[in-house]
């Protein structure tokens, strides 16, 4: 692992049909870390994690993900999309889905290889799902899903995952367990995810980026910086020059 | 005696009814394969656009033939043509231009139509071939049509076989597929064109109305029961040819249309699975 940020941003810009979404983000994450990035719906959180898989170009900055660009590095980053688009009748079991993982690491022609399939049943070990290989996808629980989802991701052999509203249809436990399992890969590897809701920020994760305009976007919760920092105990960073996360709580210049 | 038992006497006797039953066991196979593709793709109304463009391809070859005297054509090569040719302006119209996708489909599907009818009315003694363009005949089969049918077959399952893995990822999750590197486009394209070549097949067996059908329910039937891709398309393939057999079989007694004998078993028999096998 060599010692670059996992995700650098120097003065970010991004916008379209003339309105800004992001605007001089200024942001380092180093390896290792496991962070969230929390923020309404609209605040720009999904766009920058399509900024860092190179989905979306910036307008203007830059953005460096593990010392390289976003569409360079973008086969050492594991990305575990918001909703699959769910067809229950989908002909997949849960193998099938996690060896798509192995697109870039196996030859272009014909069936996946024994290395794919062993790498494949290895990922599902290691999310604890070994003994559902041989299920219909969507014959899986919601949590189940995820946790496919986050193999297929696994398979591809990434040095940071990067998840998008991971927990939006999971239930209390089943949240707790996945951030269980989070922790045990953050030993190895670099986690980001987005989500809305600052009811999920867990103990487990390290940092926390905000991304609002504005902290009266929450209606529901007059939240200071104060609150989340004590609620999460976690180190706050600046991302929107108009939004400030700190000790004195959230400011709006 | 049955509508069944009756078809077998005639069906040793002559050789047009055993040729005809080959074609539909040779059209099964890229009906059971690509139809999956189709379905779980949901590309059936791509599917019935290319299908009714085709009328362009075979009306224009037919006009070439009667009214020129051109040799060397085949209506089939038409058809070939012309259905590649509309897969090729939707998929490059839906994804370069950013059209909306349905609206592509229906102006080629009406305009594939249209350009067939003119020409067929350019041609003398057009009702009889527009009849057996739009509902099929697969008694008219010949056997420069069988071996087209098995070059189409070995076309698709060679390239199904090289790239099944991609055309998978390419219909369950796109993006995802994209950031591993998989060229989505390219093989949406492939995908488009396997279509493309299928319906061509179908069309021969039961006409350019009612491939629609054909292509879609076996495969809809299929995964009702398939747990795995491969298990979905070898089930299509089965019902595929058991069904343009039947349709052939029970046709053949009372004189009826087999395209259209052939759907109306194909329509039961998919209510009646879906009735009766929820998932």
């Amino acid at each position: 692992m060599s010692s670059a940020p996992a995700i650098l941003c120097r003065g970010l810009d991004f916008g379209y049909d003339g309105k800004s979404v992001l605007r001089k983000v200024d942001l380092s994450i180093p390896q290792g870390d496991f962070v969230t990035v929390l923020g309404p719906n609209g605040s720009g959180k999904t766009t920058l994690l399509k900024l860092a898989l190179g989905l979306l170009k910036p307008n203007a900055g830059r953005m460096e993900i593990l010392g390289q660009t976003p569409d360079q590095a973008r086969r050492r980053i594991g990305y575990v999309p918001q909703h699959p688009q769910l067809d229950p009748l989908f002909p997949v079991d849960a193998l099938d889905v996690v060896l798509m993982g192995r697109f870039g690491k196996s030859p272009r022609w014909g069936g996946w290889r024994k290395a794919d399939r062993d790498r494949a049943r290895q990922a599902l070990d290691e999310v604890g799902l070994a003994d559902r290989a041989a299920s219909h996808f969507s014959a899986l629980s919601g949590g189940q899903q995820q946790r496919v989802l986050i193999a297929r991701a696994l398979a591809g052999d990434p040095e940071m995952l990067l998840l998008d509203e991971p927990t939006a249809n999971l239930d209390a436990q089943v949240e707790e367990d996945f951030y269980a399992l989070l922790k045990e890969l953050n030993e190895r590897l670099t986690i980001l995810l987005v989500s809305h809701d600052l009811g999920f920020v867990s103990g487990y994760v390290k940092s926390v980026v905000c991304i609002g305009h504005d902290v009266a976007i929450h209606p529901t919760t007059e939240i200071t910086g104060e609150i989340i920092a004590d609620l999460y105990g976690a180190d706050m960073r600046l991302v929107r020059h108009d939004h400030r996360c700190s000790e004195e709580g959230h400011e709006t210049s | 005696m049955t509508p069944l038992l009756a078809f077998i006497q005639p069906f040793l006797q002559h050789a047009f009814l055993q040729q005809a039953l080959l074609a539909g066991v040779l059209a099964a196979i890229p009906c059971g394969v690509v139809g999956s593709y189709v379905v779980i793709r949901r590309i059936s109304y791509i599917a019935g656009g290319i299908a009714h463009s085709v009328l362009a391809g075979l009306g224009i070859v037919h006009y070439l033939q009667v009214v020129h005297g051109v040799e060397g054509l085949s209506p089939i090569g038409g058809a070939i043509t012309a259905a590649l040719l509309a897969a090729v302006v939707i998929g490059w119209v839906s994804l370069r231009l950013k059209q909306r996708e349905d609206t592509v489909i229906g102006a080629v599907w009406a305009m594939g139509m249209a350009t067939g009818i003119v020409f067929i009315s350019l041609t003398p003694g057009y009702t009889t071939d527009l009849m057996s363009y739009l509902f099929g005949n697969i008694l008219m089969i010949t056997a420069a049509d069988i071996n087209l049918l098995i070059g189409l077959d070995i076309v698709v399952l060679i390239v199904v076989g090289l790239f099944h893995r991609q055309l998978l990822a390419v219909c369950f999750d796109a993006e995802f597929a994209g950031l591993r590197g998989v060229r989505v486009q390219l093989y949406y394209f492939l995908l488009l064109l396997l279509t493309a070549l299928t319906v061509v097949v179908l069309v021969s067996v039961v006409g350019i109305i009612l491939v629609i059908a054909l292509l879609t329910l076996p495969a809809a039937m299929a995964n009702l029961f398939a747990r795995r891709l491969w298990q979905m398309m070898l089930l299509a393939t089965i019902a595929c040819a058991i069904l343009t057999a039947g349709g052939l079989a029970l046709s053949y007694s009372p004189d009826l249309p087999a395209g259209a004998v052939t759907i109306l078993l194909t329509g039961a028999a998919y209510f009646l699975t879906a009735l009766f096998r929820r998932r």
